[in-house]
């Protein structure tokens, strides 16, 4: 008798927990040949807002690491994903690239984790400072994080993507909660299921699959999320931009209609100012010899 | 004692998550929230309490938001010490009642006399209510009539004030004590007094089950008398979401009588930061970040 495989739920990786929606909706996923794959949570406002919360309990605890240790978390979330390059190999390919593609985008995804986990002790003496003053004072500049930040993944590159615009972000102190790519969340499922071996304290990273016109709407209002980065269209910018005057946070994305190179390794992708996108400057006075 | 009846704990415990399966939606939860808010005991209870402090939550209590049409909570609860300054920033003529724990809140281990006392310093400094705490003691080892010769002394002290009796049902271990202390209390106290489940000081605080526990002692006790005792569970609801779960309790077993901040209280210190959080939400659509209501500010 042929065995009947056993196929995977995919669930969305949240608070530490793997999550249906708490809409309990799903949206079929096909493969790049049309094949029906699986059916992916369909995320809401109401699953965005539980993310926040979860967020928002795990970022003090991360934000107080000292950075050295943030540094071997994120390495060791690279040490992870090294030995499960096949399975994310797979999941690339799902949505069409070729093995190669997809063993080039895997590498370079895994390079930029150890590209970021070596930041995470070296920003502080590049964007802080002792400034000079003519006071018997020390006048300091240094960098805290934000907070929540919300990103809104790419549909390019759905796993460099993915992680090249978590990064800078998780760096700088922040945990983030993520719509993932509409046309290919698969990538993101398994990211997620890496996330939950490594290290990284759960709720630092949240990643839900559905629909941006569900979900942006909710980032650009919910007063808890402080800075937004990601890719995203004209209409979603405009909405992120004016939701984000209205609540204060700090809108940095990039357009869907630019073309990105999410494999160059300097630039705006990859580098020290993707992390100051979501820092805040703190500037203090202290007089000299006390 | 036999009369009062045991408890059908599953029963009990069944119903209790049921009220959590109620969807309270737009302007039925606009109604909930601020119902709510006006029956919060806006309480501090610490030993770090300063004059400056209770000042500060009586100015909240009166009007707990700058934009929003946001009724006034029922009272404030503070120590006895603290009465006078509640006293000096609220005036006489409040919307707000002013709640002192006594007895030797919270756990009532000194004298009687001492704990008189207490409760006529209480009553003179101006107080409009008092929270006491049972002598579980008694309770637990059957001395049912000295249990409840306290309560009477204690309201008989009272005068007008209106009394809470502290049942600290965390301490009397079972739903058939918890029953069986409710009728003793409600027995000895005036039309317009209250049960309350806990102090707020033990790890085990109000539940929507020993809350139910008490709602349907009440109605079995106005059933057979006529009295209409209040209602106010105490520590442990924080969010606005447990405070709906609540009320949906109370008109479900009561009915509407009991919507009032007469007959039905909470006791809490950060619940009505949660409940003005919502009702921002509610009015602007937008979620709220909590620190933007409380005292502790931060990033997250």
């Amino acid at each position: 008798m042929p065995r009947l495989p056993i196929s995977k739920t995919p669930k969305c990786y949240v608070g530490g927990k793997f999550i249906r929606s708490e809409s309990a909706r799903t949206f079929p996923l096909n493969d790049a040949t049309g094949e029906f794959f699986a059916h992916m949570p369909q995320c809401t406002r109401k699953d965005v807002r539980n993310a926040v919360e979860v967020a928002a309990k795990a970022g003090g605890g991360w934000a107080g690491r000292s950075a050295y240790n943030r540094g071997q978390i994120l390495y060791r979330l690279a040490e992870m994903l090294e030995p499960r390059t096949a399975e994310l190999v797979n999941a690339l390919t799902l949505g069409g690239a070729t093995v190669a593609e997809a063993k080039k985008e895997v590498a370079a995804t895994i390079d930029r984790i150890v590209h970021y986990a070596g930041w995470t002790d070296k920003f502080e003496q590049i964007l802080g400072n002792v400034n000079p003053v003519a006071l018997p004072h020390f006048n300091f500049t240094v960098t805290e994080s934000m907070g929540v930040i919300g990103v809104v993944a790419p549909d390019e590159a759905p796993l460099l993507g993915l992680l090249t615009c978590i990064l800078p972000a998780v760096t700088a102190g922040n945990s983030v909660v993520v719509i993932t790519s509409e046309t290919a969340p698969y990538p993101a499922i398994a990211l997620g299921e890496m996330l939950a071996t490594s290290d990284l304290p759960g709720g630092v990273v949240n990643l839900l699959s559905g629909f941006r016109k569900e979900m942006v709407p909710t980032f650009a209002t919910h007063e808890h999320i402080r800075g937004i980065g990601g890719v995203v269209n004209a209409a979603d910018r405009k909405a992120l931009e004016i939701g984000g005057a209205e609540s204060m946070k700090r809108v940095k994305v990039f357009n869907t209609a630019d073309a990105i190179d999410w494999y160059a390794g300097e630039g705006p992708k990859a580098s020290l100012y993707a992390i100051a996108d979501f820092l805040e400057y703190k500037t203090t006075w202290h007089p000299v010899g006390a | 004692m036999n009369e009062i009846g045991n408890v059908d704990a599953v029963g009990v415990e069944e119903r209790a998550a049921k009220y959590g399966t109620r969807s309270i939606k737009t302007a039925s939860k606009v109604k909930g929230l601020k119902l709510a808010a006006s029956m919060v005991d806006l309480t501090t209870l610490e030993g770090k309490d300063t004059p400056g402090k209770v000042r500060a939550l009586c100015a909240k209590a009166v009007r707990p938001h700058d934009d929003l049409d946001c009724p006034p909570t029922g009272a404030v609860c503070v120590y006895p010490a603290m009465i006078k300054h509640a006293r000096a920033a609220l005036g006489d003529k409040s919307p707000v009642n002013i709640a002192s724990v006594a007895t030797a809140f919270p756990s009532g281990q000194v004298h009687l006399r001492t704990r008189l006392a207490e409760v006529k310093a209480a009553v003179a400094d101006g107080a409009d209510e008092i929270d006491m705490v049972i002598n579980r003691g008694a309770f637990l080892s059957g001395e049912y009539n000295r249990m409840q010769d306290e309560i009477a002394a204690v309201a008989e002290a009272c005068g007008e004030a209106v009394l809470k009796v502290i049942l600290e049902t965390s301490e009397l271990e079972t739903y058939d004590n918890i029953r069986a202390a409710s009728f003793l209390a409600m027995r000895v106290i005036r039309q317009g007094d209250f049960i309350k489940t806990s102090t707020g000081k033990t790890s085990a605080n109000a539940t929507l089950a020993n809350n139910q526990v008490m709602l349907d002692a009440i109605r079995d006790h106005y059933f057979e008398t006529g009295m209409a005792i209040g209602m106010k569970p105490a520590g442990g609801i924080k969010s606005a979401k447990q405070a709906l779960h609540f009320l949906v309790a109370v008109k479900e077993t009561l009915g509407d009588a009991w919507l009032t901040n007469r007959r039905y209280r909470f006791g809490a210190s950060s619940l009505l930061n949660d409940l003005l959080r919502q009702l921002v939400k509610m009015e602007t659509g937008a979620y709220q970040a909590p620190y933007t209501f409380s005292e502790a500010a931060g990033a997250y």
